[in-house]
């Protein structure tokens, strides 16, 4: 098999941040806070260069969205052994109402300009929580998806994808082209060596406009406030009682290992 | 032979009647039984000397007989009772936590525990233990590795965990003032809100308490960039062994008036007055931190690593740590830990700390190049986000927990020239064979301090006849220390003399006495048995 693979990175605020919303409400403090590669993300890359080092794909490709920053994160993909990068560039006021919506758009754009076998991404960025993009980049592509994979297997042309679902684990096959989002349980991924990390500084990084791949950034969300969880208060309204209390429980941190992603994905903002 | 000559000031007439004895151990066993008091006391009756009994050369950590003191009684226990309601713990399921230390080594006999929330409860409590001439063992977090932290007979215990508050904190001159019994960890959260840090960490910071630190002059993972606590600590409120509180809670950075007092009881485990209080200078925190890990093919080549180290890092440089492969293979194995890199002889733990992520990212990569292309370092990975650097630094912070699932373990904390130290690794290897499980090194190599480690199956007398004297008079060769930053404690009390002449060791006890006459404060501890001859 020589496969090219796409994988997404997102550069995310560290899972480790005490994360402060601004004081007028409109987002979360980023100017001088640490970031990184969303760790779903992380686990995407390690499953492609596994699957590069098991011969069935011949080329990865890091692709990232966002300002110049996000270059270091293509940069951390190519150390862990992505080929090239490509650094759609995406700025101010786009970058602000940058989505699932738009990133699917962008993806499924550069995933036929270059002839992309199979997307791997993380199931859902740790800011956002959304678990969206995947799925809406198979669909844009009319590809089939394997979505919250703890298992992937490589066989003839088709992919062999063991999901975890809340009953349990599903297997499912799925015919490639394919979008394939990583689960925590997927893999656990290398640290970037420095002899590779001296490589990656010569690896390509290729910039690219969302306009040069037709696609329109314009959002139809408006984001009306951000507030800290405490003043929340629960403003989910539900008609069961453990199901909102459920739901008052969860917080801005990513899903803990040995929970199946719960149906609702919703917090307090 | 060297060993005999010594402790020509030991009472030598002990050792036969000591070898008759076998339940007698160094103090160390894995299960943590009171074989060494309770033996101790045993013998006391069945022996003729009354005298003489405790540590003998072949045993020189064992305890001593227990000194004339008072004993509790009923009415002690009222006046503690009155003083402190409800603080005053008699119940033995309750007291056995605080009787024994973290190692599980040694094990005391104490049937009272006091919990002062004030200086002035302290102040009570010491001033009627001296005119009763009760022996008191102060007590912070108990995670000494030397057994000073706990009783060896039946002392009171003195614990510091209700005296848990911040008092100020000034953030223009990063002065914090705070009760002795604060939690490094708790002090460190604290500051961390404020954008300042704790000048120094160790690994038992979840439990140690600050007054211990302190007390003990820890020394820990921040020291290359701080410090020692001799130089941060700005004053010391302390009370002595006949209840007079000592107020030096100087907060200023310099004052030159008399004597430096707060120097006497800072590293004085507990023997010249019980700290209450501390003032203490904290850095900023740090905007940008990144660690590296590193593998090197020979000590040389660390050694090489650390020099260029501090050539292009510098200002930036937080901490330089090392572990063999021999620790490495003890981490994966019982604490399933992985090796980020490739397997190397040795590994490094670098940390930089600085105000400029950019600036220091730079610094660290431009290193990380020269040392990879002039084949110093032959692998190693970087970490700038805060789990990652965690997940790295515990490579080398659990060290300590992997060696106690290895079996019985031997520690020595040694401080030699910094090209020496794995020499001795090397050395212990050679002399001992088969008869250890592993010898492991470790450390502050930055601050030239060993961690050596030796594990065997179990407690193993004949090993540690190879062991020691061994290991000290090497030590001793070398000018080194026998002890770097665990203290003397119970352990290592009698072992002073192979790194301070006796002239020294005379003034410390003329210092005691004049102190703590009647020798109530941590008896048995730090200065060695024959200081009362």
């Amino acid at each position: 098999m020589s496969a090219r693979v796409l994988v997404g990175v997102k550069r995310v605020i560290d899972y480790a941040v005490k994360i402060r919303v601004k004081p007028d409400h409109t987002g979360v403090v980023t100017d001088g806070v640490k970031h990184s590669m969303n760790p779903f993300c992380e686990i995407a890359v390690e499953e492609a260069v596994k699957l590069k080092e098991k011969k069935f794909v011949k080329e990865v490709v890091a692709v990232s969205c966002g300002p110049q920053q996000v270059q270091e994160t293509i940069r951390t993909a190519l150390a862990m052994g992505a080929d090239r990068g490509i650094h759609v560039e995406v700025s101010g006021k786009d970058y602000e109402t940058l989505g699932p919506l738009q990133v699917s758009k962008i993806l499924a754009a550069l995933a036929k300009k270059e002839q992309a076998d199979l997307i791997i991404l993380g199931k859902q960025a740790i800011d956002d929580d959304c678990n969206q993009t995947g799925q809406m980049t198979a669909a844009l592509l009319d590809w089939p998806q394997g979505t919250f994979a703890s298992e992937v297997n490589i066989e003839a042309d088709m992919l062999k994808v063991v999901r975890e679902v809340d009953g349990g684990l599903e297997t499912i096959k799925i015919k490639l082209p394919a979008v394939v989002t990583a689960d925590l349980r997927l893999n656990t991924p290398r640290y970037a060596t420095l002899p590779n990390i001296m490589k990656a500084k010569k690896k390509k990084i290729a910039n690219v406009k969302p306009a040069d791949l037709g696609v329109d950034m314009s959002s139809r969300l408006e984001v009306l406030k951000n507030i800290e969880e405490a003043d929340a208060g629960g403003a989910v309204q539900t008609n069961t009682e453990g199901l909102s209390s459920l739901v008052m429980e969860q917080t801005l941190r990513p899903v803990k290992s040995g929970s199946a992603p719960s149906p609702i994905q919703t917090r307090p903002m | 032979m060297g060993m005999f000559q010594r402790f020509a000031r030991l009472p030598l007439k002990s050792t036969y009647i000591w070898s008759l004895c076998p339940q007698y151990s160094t103090g160390l066993t894995a299960a943590g039984r009171a074989l060494i008091v309770r033996s101790s006391q045993q013998i006391q009756h069945r022996c003729v000397h009354s005298r003489g009994l405790g540590a003998s050369p072949g045993n020189p950590g064992a305890a001593p007989p227990r000194l004339p003191f008072s004993r509790v009684t009923q009415e002690d226990l009222a006046f503690f009772r009155t003083l402190l309601p409800g603080r005053t713990i008699t119940d033995p399921d309750l007291l056995k936590s605080n009787n024994v230390d973290w190692l599980k080594t040694v094990e005391g006999n104490s049937e009272v525990l006091l919990r002062p929330k004030t200086t002035e409860e302290v102040s009570q409590i010491l001033r009627y233990c001296n005119e009763r001439n009760l022996a008191v063992c102060p007590q912070g977090g108990n995670t000494g590795l030397v057994g000073g932290s706990v009783p060896v007979f039946d002392e009171i215990i003195l614990s510091t965990a209700l005296m848990n508050q911040v008092i100020s904190f000034n953030n223009i001159s990063g002065i914090l003032t705070c009760q002795a019994g604060c939690v490094l960890e708790n002090l460190s959260n604290y500051l961390e809100e404020r954008d300042f840090i704790m000048p120094l960490d160790l690994g038992a910071k979840g439990s140690c308490h600050i007054g211990g630190n302190v007390s003990t002059n820890a020394g820990g993972l921040r020291l290359l960039r701080y410090g020692s606590l001799r130089g941060t600590v700005l004053g010391l409120e302390v009370v002595l062994a006949d209840g007079r509180a000592l107020n030096c809670l100087a907060t200023l950075r310099k004052d030159n008036t008399g004597y430096d007092l707060k120097q006497l009881f800072i590293g004085s485990e507990g023997t010249l007055g019980v700290v209450t209080a501390v003032s203490i200078l904290c850095p900023r925190k740090p905007k940008a931190v990144n660690v590296a890990f590193l593998g090197c093919s020979s000590f040389q080549q660390l050694l090489e690593t650390f020099q260029c180290c501090r050539g292009m890092l510098g200002e930036i440089l937080s901490a330089f740590e090392f572990l063999d492969a021999s620790c490495m293979s003890l981490l994966e194995k019982h604490l399933k830990l992985t090796n980020p890199i490739t397997e190397s002889p040795f590994y490094i733990v670098i940390e930089t700390a600085g105000s400029n992520a950019t600036h220091d990212e730079e610094k660290l990569h431009k290193f990380l190049e020269e040392v990879m292309t002039s084949s110093l370092v032959n692998d190693g990975t970087v970490a700038t986000e805060a789990t990652k650097i965690k997940a790295l630094w515990s490579l080398r912070e659990r060290v300590t927990e992997a060696l106690t699932h290895d079996g019985y373990t031997y520690k020595y904390d040694i401080s030699l020239p910094v090209e020496k130290i794995y020499d001795l690794v090397q050395d212990m290897r050679g002399h001992l064979g088969d008869m250890a499980k592993n010898v492991v090194g470790y450390g502050h190599v930055g601050d030239g301090n060993l961690h050596l480690n030796i594990t065997s199956p179990s407690k193993d007398p004949t090993l540690l006849a190879a062991i020691e004297p061994y290991v000290y008079n090497w030590t001793s060769e070398w000018k080194g220390s026998i002890s770097a930053e665990h203290g003397l404690g119970l352990k290592k009390r009698n072992y002073i003399y192979y790194s301070k002449p006796s002239e020294a060791v005379a003034l410390m006890g003329s210092i005691k006495a004049m102190l703590d006459p009647k020798g109530i404060l941590n008896p048995y501890k730090t200065l060695p048995d024959n200081i009362h001859e």
